[in-house]
């Protein structure tokens, strides 16, 4: 049964020993960069799929109510009958909007999205690009989510477009740093920037080695994403819908799937980096991997229904004031342990939940979401 | 209970300070004239017994001689009321003084009286059309439109 | 924003911004032109008038029983209400009394009603903050559909439900209709500890709306507002217990007042109302006796020569009909006190220097219905 655990390198390896008989050294290259790209095209589609139909029918049981389940047994072809409903439809350009960028805002969000996918270790030795600054990477093209966000609220020459767009600025940088704080103590640990070497080192699933890093880092890509409760860029009862208010059509899908694209890549990373990737025992490691990221993402969907929407200025506040020095709080305890202990044994573990549950306790008695304040005319 | 107060005992009260206000101490309502209807309210509003600090409705009525304006008042300290009347003789152009510098209720209900029946009041910050879009001719709840 | 070292502001402009009329959150079709400095409301101006049907010109040339079909269509959400003053209007116009069984009827229709109303008016304000994609509003609806299988039951309608007639009632109950009402009498204090149990404490829900949208009380009165936007401010004055009509006068209930007037007083004085209701309920339950539910009146009404002002204290405040008749069978004057409609006047008190993400979450608090304002 060894071949279904190693199916992808197997294949990898296959395919471009045969090609490489016949062909030069940079064809086989090309041709193996073409196979690797459109696996995980079909990935991101299907999963994506998925993720829409754990979100409607999730969403419909906490509201009590029964979610789509028309189409297909449980409704599982809804999202194709969306698909097949979505590009038939007109496609709309306001009339004095910016048509290029117009055009090329959904492409650049969605191009963006496919861009986590490269550096996520799906299995062992599955991932597209190997790369030994994985991290990095995955944060550099996190900040460029905001750009499409920007071009399309400013193309649809729209006030409440605009509006959307300048809060998704604010909100980008600001969540910016607590990412990056917070995932440098799982870097200290591992002692490398690369995917699947973090996923070697995790004996013990890092969620219990860093329970701060692990919350904080799960709150921030929530307001990286935009979702909710960290929603106001695209809040629906305020602005209509933000910055794809003036989206018809296949474009309307493109930033439709970006956005659950984006909620799954994050749980991947999140799954990658502190839940332990692919490791589990008996069933195939990509097998694993799916279940917990569908896990990460059927929690990131509790959230949705649960909370009332932040307001952009709590939002931030909350971001500087209180995630940004719980982070630098956590490295700062990881560094005198690594210090103490170079190997990081398991039953830190012991020392590191309490202080968290501490630390959390504390510092939210000194910082609370701020209320109404009314500025006088 | 809110207790209504007896006209004439106001119209007696009001007589003291403003003899040439009050024309009629009706059963149920004080009929005051036109003119002096903002003395009469401010009197109403600022006098420390009555304190009518609520103003409950204005009501325009058409009666083909003239027209009605009815003021019902409330004071929330006391819980009593009064009805207030005056009438308006003018087909043409109408007018009558604003309270909404007094109570600023009046505000949205004078708009309303002006809209559609075309009751102009003197003194209102703001008297547009407030149910009927901007344009519209003539006003509809009089009863010689249809 | 200015920069520390700089003693001159950065020059800004103002823009201005339709919110409205269709919108997801502008309840019903109502705009609202704000001029906006960045994130802070400057100026407001409520433009409405989408909605006008000319009601009171068309009741004049109705019969004084084909205008409750119109009383219904005002407030649609609480139209046992709004056929309820105008009765009572009618009534005080003719000198008619109404049977004891009806009146209790219309009493528990009536607190019925506001239950629905407050439901409505919770669960969408809650749906303008973003709670939850409307998680709440969809519990508020749950309770709601018991409500109007109940009025549908009674009446054959859901909504607008043309029940209440001049003299009593349009016919008695089924005899079906009193234990699911029981029933439901039982269940609602459950469900309205589960609301606040979920809500009440919400740090974000807290931090939305508590000091948001404050009104003064000298605002509110002076600016004419009534029902639970004059309670949250802290004046203590409710139909009920200031000039009971009905038989209001029998009944052992209290009336909530906030403290502040902001957004969180005026949710947690409509949560209040509706235990409030629940208890009215109870009494009545209990207290109604048997009889006829309609007085023997001809069936086209001629009241005498004069004029009725008839009110009662609605789920959106004070809601009255001041009636005039000629001796005919149609009314000569039919003019309606909206309480949202006057209600509005303080808009611009409340918006003003406030965030538009609070706009919405005040404006949702003040609960229009767009069919009562403009009429």
């Amino acid at each position: 049964m060894d071949w279904l655990y190693d199916l992808f390198p197997k294949i990898g390896d296959a395919l471009s020993g045969w090609l490489a008989g016949f062909l030069p050294g940079w064809a086989v290259y090309l041709i193996m960069w073409l196979v690797g790209v459109v696996p995980i095209l079909i990935f991101v589609l299907i999963m994506v799929m998925v993720v829409i139909m754990i979100e409607r029918r999730g969403l419909a049981t906490f509201q009590i109510r029964y979610g789509p389940n028309r189409a297909g047994p449980f409704g599982m072809l809804q999202p194709i009958a969306d698909a097949i409903k979505v590009l038939t439809k007109e496609d709309i350009v306001p009339a004095q909007a910016d048509r290029w960028l117009h055009w090329l805002a959904p492409v650049v969000t969605f191009g963006v999205t496919l861009l986590w996918f490269a550096v996520i270790p799906v299995g062992k030795d599955a991932i597209l690009a190997d790369l030994n600054i994985g991290i990095l990477y995955v944060v550099a093209v996190a900040s460029l989510g905001g750009m499409g966000v920007v071009m399309a609220g400013w193309a649809c020459h729209n006030k409440y477009s605009l509006i959307g767009a300048m809060r998704e600025i604010s909100q980008m940088v600001s969540y910016e740093v607590p990412v990056v704080i917070s995932i440098l103590g799982v870097v200290m640990i591992t002692g490398s920037l690369s995917m699947t070497q973090i996923v070697e080192a995790e004996g013990v699933p890092f969620i219990l080695l860093q329970p701060l890093g692990f919350l904080i880092y799960f709150v921030a890509v929530l307001a990286q994403i935009n979702r909710s409760p960290l929603d106001q860029v695209e809040a629906e009862s305020e602005l209509v819908s933000g910055f794809h208010t003036e989206y018809s059509g296949m474009k309307f899908a493109l930033f439709y799937l970006g956005e659950y694209g984006n909620a799954f890549a994050a749980s991947a990373i999140v799954t990658t980096l502190f839940l332990g990737g692919w490791k589990g025992p008996i069933l195939p490691p990509y097998v694993w991997f799916v279940i917990k990221a569908l896990i990460v993402m059927y929690v990131l969907v509790w959230f949705r229904a649960t909370f009332p929407r932040v307001r952009i200025d709590q939002i931030t506040g909350f971001a500087w004031k209180f995630l940004l020095p719980l982070a630098l709080f956590n490295i700062l305890i990881t560094a005198i342990e690594l210090a103490i202990w170079s190997e990081f044994p398991w039953w830190l573990l012991f020392v590191n939940i309490p202080v968290a549950g501490a630390l959390i306790f504390l510092w939210s008695r000194l910082f609370t979401l701020q209320g109404g304040q009314r500025v006088e005319a | 209970m809110t207790v209504a107060l007896s006209p004439q005992e106001l119209a007696n009260r009001i007589g003291e300070q403003l003899p040439e206000a009050v024309v009629e101490a009706q059963e149920t309502a004080l009929f005051v004239k036109s003119d002096s209807l903002l003395d009469v309210a401010r009197f109403l509003k600022s006098t420390p017994n009555l304190d009518f600090n609520l103003l409950v409705s204005i009501s325009a009525i058409d009666y083909l001689e003239y027209f009605e304006l009815v003021y019902h008042l409330t004071s929330i300290t006391h819980n009593h009321s009064i009805v207030l009347k005056t009438r308006c003789d003018d087909r043409d152009k109408p007018t009558v003084p604003s309270v909404s510098g007094l109570w600023r209720g009046a505000n949205f209900q004078e708009r309303e009286i002006y809209d559609l029946m075309g009751i102009s009041f003197s003194g209102h910050p703001n008297l547009k059309r407030i149910v009927l879009w901007e344009g519209f001719e003539g006003h509809p709840l009089r009863k010689d439109y249809l | 924003m200015a920069m520390s070292s700089q003693p001159a502001r950065l020059k800004t402009d103002t823009f201005v911004i339709n919110l409205g009329p269709q919108h997801p959150s502008s309840h019903g079709v109502f705009r609202i032109r704000a001029t906006f400095d960045g994130e802070i409301i400057v100026d407001v101006e409520p433009i409405f008038g989408y909605l006008h049907r000319g009601v009171e010109k068309l009741a004049e040339g109705r019969t004084y029983t084909q205008d409750i079909s119109l009383t219904d269509r005002m407030d649609y959400t609480s139209a046992m209400t709004n056929n309820l003053a105008y009765v009572l209007a009618v009534e005080k116009l003719m000198g008619v009394s109404v049977p004891e069984r009806a009146e209790y009827l219309r009493v528990i229709l009536a607190e019925l009603n506001r239950i629905v109303s407050h439901l409505m008016a919770v669960g969408f304000w809650l749906n303008d903050m973003g709670a939850g994609g409307f998680t709440p509003l969809m519990y508020c609806l749950r309770e709601r559909e018991k409500i109007l299988d109940l009025f549908e039951m009674v009446s054959g309608q859901r909504l607008t439900v043309n029940y209440m007639r001049v003299g009593g009632l349009l016919r008695d109950v089924p005899d079906e209709f009193l234990p699911p009402l029981k029933r439901f009498v039982a269940e609602m204090p459950g469900f309205i500890d589960e609301y606040e149990q979920l809500l009440s404490e919400n740090e974000i829900l807290l931090a939305r709306s508590k000091g948001v949208g404050i009104l003064s009380a000298e605002t509110a009165i002076n600016g004419s507002v009534v029902g639970p936007m004059l309670r949250a401010s802290g004046v203590n004055w409710d139909l009920r217990k200031a000039d009971p009509y009905s038989i209001y006068d029998r009944f052992d209930f209290e009336i909530p007042v906030g403290t502040v007037g902001d957004n969180y007083d005026r949710y947690t004085v409509r949560i209040a109302e509706m235990r409030q209701s629940v208890r009215i309920l109870e009494q009545a339950i209990a207290q109604l006796p048997t009889g006829a539910v309609r007085t023997k009146l001809p069936n086209i009404l001629r009241p005498p020569v004069g004029e009725a002002y008839g009110h009662i204290e609605g789920p959106r405040g004070e809601l009255g009909f001041y009636l005039v008749s000629d001796g005919s069978i149609a009314p000569y004057r039919f003019r309606v006190r909206a309480p949202t409609f006057i209600n509005l006047t303080v808009l611009p008190d409340i918006l003003i220097g406030w965030k538009i993400a609070d706009a919405v979450v005040t404006f949702g608090s003040v609960d229009i219905c767009m069919g009562e304002v403009d009429r």
